[in-house]
């Protein structure tokens, strides 16, 4: 299997409180993950240090060949806009600018013209049924079309591993599924890797597998079927 | 057994031969369990037996299939209370679980470590549902989400025992 992302004996602390207490966990190119675990687990913290957010305290974590927890802040920056993608659970849109400007975000962060990067994020509008929502900003949306905006602009500029943090937390249990199902549809397509972090089991079945976090470790459950 | 109820009440939505009965069962109750001829008319016969069912005409030939079935009043009230009554609340997965836990901390064994397993078997059905979900139709949907829910509610207790463990422990080893 080819790894994606990658983290080994990690340890993070709060100042001191620990959150992680030596995670290790193997993401699979094109895998969908599911991270679970209570409130307080460390399954967030798992996220940001793999995601280069944060800098673990011990340990190692890689994105294919590049070891992130050792590179400074400006190279962290420019991995997160060069491979990866986010989608979080609130307020996450830019309310100043339009649903398709958002969407557009990231790929002028990344140096492309405005033309060609709204013309990108427009081609998304209609593969996630947001056709004629392109001029809406985000107070014009309902919670699940801001949240297909944001799953837009979390893949637009085809990252190889998207981290989603309980992205349907915020909706109802319907629309949450629509969400999940675009998420999960439109990353196979991509062949985009996701780490998804939830505490809902509903949301973690559209994953591929799960790992439970507890108390700052990573608990992987025996295989079960498979 | 809900199979002599359904059958009554699709019964109930018109008259029927025991073919189509069984085709329309498959259809919309069946869901990769087909009912099997036996049963359909072993049930039809039990209804027919109780005065829940009459035959009606039976068509110049031999086999069961000849025969038409319609709903008597006796068998509409039947189907009438038993939708309007709630099903019994039977939570019996937590009551297996719920000895399993006790029993392996009365042992000394890893709690723990079962509850793991049952949840990863759990997430694994959920998985599964989850996929008949996305590739069927509506009614895929419906019977799935009742396991998914389901599935959701025992996880929950799983976590919430699984976060009582060592309180729970202290208990039933006194």
């Amino acid at each position: 299997m080819t790894v994606t992302i990658e983290a080994r004996d990690v340890t993070f602390a709060f100042g001191e409180t620990p959150a992680l207490r030596g995670a290790s966990l193997a993401v699979a190119a094109g895998e969908i993950i599911a991270v679970m675990g209570p409130s307080g687990s460390g399954k967030s913290t798992l996220l940001h240090c793999l995601a280069g957010i944060l800098v673990p305290d011990s340990g190692e974590v890689r994105c294919g060949d590049v070891r992130i927890d050792t590179l400074g802040e400006a190279d962290r920056s420019a991995l997160r806009r060069d491979r990866f993608g986010f989608v979080f659970q609130f307020g996450q849109l830019v309310p100043e600018l339009t649903a398709a400007e958002n969407v557009a975000l990231p790929l002028l962060l990344g140096g492309i013209r405005r033309g060609p990067a709204l013309r990108a994020a427009r081609a998304w509008f209609e593969r996630l049924g947001l056709a004629g929502l392109e001029h809406r900003r985000s107070g014009e949306l309902s919670g699940g079309q801001a949240q297909r905006v944001a799953l837009a602009r979390g893949l637009v500029a085809r990252p190889q591993v998207l981290f989603a943090d309980e992205p349907t937390g915020a909706l109802d249990s319907l629309t949450g599924e629509e969400v999940m199902g675009l998420l999960v549809d439109t990353a196979r397509e991509q062949g985009t890797t996701v780490v998804l972090v939830t505490h809902e089991p509903r949301v973690a079945a559209y994953a591929d597998r799960e790992v439970v976090v507890r108390d700052g470790r990573i608990n992987a459950p025996a295989r079960v079927g498979s | 057994m809900t199979v002599p109820l359904t059958l009554l009440g699709l019964l109930e939505r018109e008259p029927s031969h025991g073919y189509d009965l069984k085709r329309d069962y498959d259809t919309f109750f069946g869901r990769g369990k087909p009912l099997p001829y036996g049963q359909v008319y072993s049930t039809l016969s039990r209804l027919a037996r109780d005065g829940k069912v009459v035959v009606s005409d039976v068509e110049p030939g031999a086999g069961p299939d000849r025969k038409r079935y319609v709903i008597t009043d006796r068998g509409a009230t039947e189907v009438e209370h038993w939708l309007t009554e709630p099903v019994e609340p039977e939570p019996h997965l937590q009551t297996v679980l719920f000895a399993k836990v006790v029993l392996a901390l009365m042992l000394d064994r890893p709690a723990e470590a079962y509850l793991d397993t049952q949840r990863a078997a759990h997430l694994h059905r959920m998985r599964e549902l989850t996929e008949i979900k996305r590739s069927g139709g509506l009614v895929d949907v419906m019977l799935a989400d009742h396991g998914l829910y389901h599935l959701e509610a025992d996880l929950r207790w799983i976590e919430a025992t699984g976060a009582r463990l060592d309180a729970l422990r202290k208990e039933v080893r006194r």
